[in-house]
């Protein structure tokens, strides 16, 4: 219950403060403000190997900062614990487990074997109502990942992450090896149940479209700037941060020519090399944007 | 464009060919025996290297089908089981080390540093080399055999064991975790029976070593048993009892390598027997 009660009643799921993420001499994330609202679809953009998924590890627990402030449900973070689901790309799925039988495992270690057994008919209607909405037929319960198409893994990946009802998702890229017609309709699936279980979610992808179709808030995460040091700089920064207006859960809003134009600028904000902004300039015009700069920063480019 | 049958890296030999050609050094392997036989014996009717099949099959009603004159038991069986005994103390115990200690380790960073390396270390020593010490330290006691065969297998799967733990991806670990899993649960729930199968492959393949043991021990101190009575019996040149316990033990590896492959397949549907 004390875990219930720690993850309710905060209006900030997420709260970071200068956190910097190194291995070893290389700096990967440098100083990283930022905070997420309870209930955000909140997706991350950026240039490959710009740390976005590294970002995404550290809210799992998966890894330590560096340095900084890292609170997530207004305590420090802990390991990967059932506080924060995460779908990776790949790796998700336990190879010696049917399709069935991975998605049950999300009801495998709660409660006592007693009660498992007791339940064992609602645990496996639940199982089945999930496969049934990421699109699997009951032929390929008993199918062993290997056997699965990547997209298919994929689509089990997201039911196992969903039953466990997590009040955060974390999504690495999920969409990444779906073919265009099942991806719209993940999408789609995925705003709906996000939209029914009141969910955070937390979304990495390097499709900049697809992010600006499904977040309510967009951040572009970009080694391309300038502070005023060393060039080129160490590590990535928040370098844009949009609001974005609640979809309507229609993907005809991608034709529209405002979805179009503001997918151009976060393009030129975050991917373009050659378009490098000073720490001072970032197009931070999310509300609860904010940034801690050092007095050198702060003083401008000479 | 005509797909040859046999030569060329395109070719596609047929099922009758196929047979034929898995056939063909065993029937060269025997014809040579034979002519090689018939000549020396050709030479000298009371040569006993390389017995005629009628003096290996009197051999083999020796040693198989009639009751031993001063024991009353048949001699193969005995020392089948004898052998058989220690191979499989053996190897067991060295399977259940590995398993506790390759999952252990491999799941624990802390567990890690006094235990890995030193394994990493000591499996470098020629297991043969200790036979020596074995058979003095045990006085060439029985426990000799068992354990030497221990010794020479188990550092081998640790090792593989323990990589095989460290192979698992990390995110799947993570991903277990945020499924409510602890610690416990991941160790035993989730990476042991994945390993399960890597175990058996890995006692699979330590059969052809641990009979290297076996036989090495035997010989050395040891008054029963297959390995032993093949060294006594070539010391007498009985070579019509030596070839036939040498097939015998060649059937008996047989037999259980395919026994270990066909259970994992049958045991383990999501692991491709490589």
């Amino acid at each position: 219950m004390s875990r219930e009660h720690s993850t309710s009643g905060h209006e900030y799921v997420l709260e970071l403060e200068d956190v910097r993420k190194s291995y070893g001499s290389k700096i990967v994330l440098a100083d990283i403000d930022l905070k997420v609202r309870r209930g955000e679809f909140c997706t991350v953009v950026g240039p490959s190997g710009c740390g976005k998924s590294t970002l995404l590890r550290l809210i799992l627990g998966q890894e330590e900062a560096t340095y900084g402030t890292f609170k997530v449900f207004g305590a420090p973070v802990r390991f990967a614990d059932a506080t924060r689901g995460i779908v990776y790309q790949k790796y998700g799925l336990l190879p010696n487990l049917t399709v069935f039988q991975n998605v049950m495992l999300g009801k495998k270690f709660s409660g006592s074997m007693l009660d498992r057994w007791r339940h064992r008919k609602t645990y496996a209607d639940e199982v089945a109502y999930y496969l049934d909405r990421v699109c699997l037929s009951p032929d390929d319960y008993n199918k062993y990942p290997e056997d699965l198409s990547g997209g298919m893994q994929q689509r089990v990946a997201v039911a196992q992450a969903l039953i466990k009802r997590a009040p955060m998702l974390l999504m690495d890229e999920p969409f990444g090896a779906l073919d265009p017609g099942i991806r719209e309709s993940m999408q789609v699936f995925i705003l709906e149940v996000w939209e029914e279980y009141d969910l955070t979610i937390f979304f990495v992808t390097h499709d900049l479209p697809e992010a600006v179709f499904l977040g309510t808030r967009i951040l572009g995460i970009s080694q391309y700037y300038e502070d005023g040091g060393s060039n080129p700089v160490c590590g990535a920064r928040i370098v844009c941060d949009h609001a974005l207006p609640r979809s309507a859960q229609s993907t005809v809003v991608k034709e529209t020519a405002a979805f179009g134009q503001l997918v151009q600028e976060i393009r030129y904000e975050t991917f373009t090399p050659e378009h490098r902004q000073y720490v001072t300039e970032f197009n931070l015009k999310h509300p609860d944007s904010f940034q801690t700069l050092t007095n050198e920063e702060r003083n401008g480019r000479q | 464009m005509k797909t040859p049958k046999l030569l060329g890296i395109h070719a596609k030999p047929g099922r009758k060919l196929n047979t034929i050609l898995v056939a063909l050094p065993f029937i060269l392997l025997i014809a040579s025996y034979l002519i090689g036989s018939n000549l020396r014996l050709q030479r000298n009717e009371h040569d006993k290297v390389m017995p005629s099949l009628s003096r290996i099959w009197a051999g083999i009603e020796r040693v198989a089908l009639s009751e031993h004159p001063r024991t009353g038991k048949i001699m193969i069986v005995q020392d089948t089981f004898v052998s058989l005994q220690r191979m499989g103390f053996g190897l067991s115990v060295a399977a259940v080390c590995a398993l506790i200690v390759g999952l252990n380790a491999g799941m624990f960073p802390g567990l890690r540093p006094a235990t890995i390396p030193f394994v990493t270390f000591m499996s470098t020593i020629s297991p043969i080399a200790l036979l020596p010490i074995l058979l003095v330290a045990f006085k060439g006691g029985e426990m000799a055999k068992p354990t030497f065969i221990f010794l020479g297998t188990v550092l081998v799967m640790m090792r593989d064991i323990y990589n095989t733990v460290e192979r698992i991806p990390k995110e799947q670990i993570t991903q277990v975790l945020t499924l409510g899993a602890g610690q416990l649960n991941i160790v035993y729930e989730v990476v042991l029976p994945q390993i399960m199968p890597r175990l058996l492959t890995n006692v699979r393949l330590a059969l052809g070593p641990a009979w290297i043991y076996l036989i090495a021990s035997e010989a050395m101190g040891a008054n029963a048993g297959l390995g032993h009575q093949i060294f006594l019996q070539s010391r007498l040149f009985n070579m019509d009892v030596v070839i036939p316990y040498v097939l015998w033990i060649t059937f008996i590896g047989f037999v259980m390598d395919t026994a270990f492959r066909k259970f994992i397949e049958w045991k383990y549907l999501w692991y491709r027997v490589r």
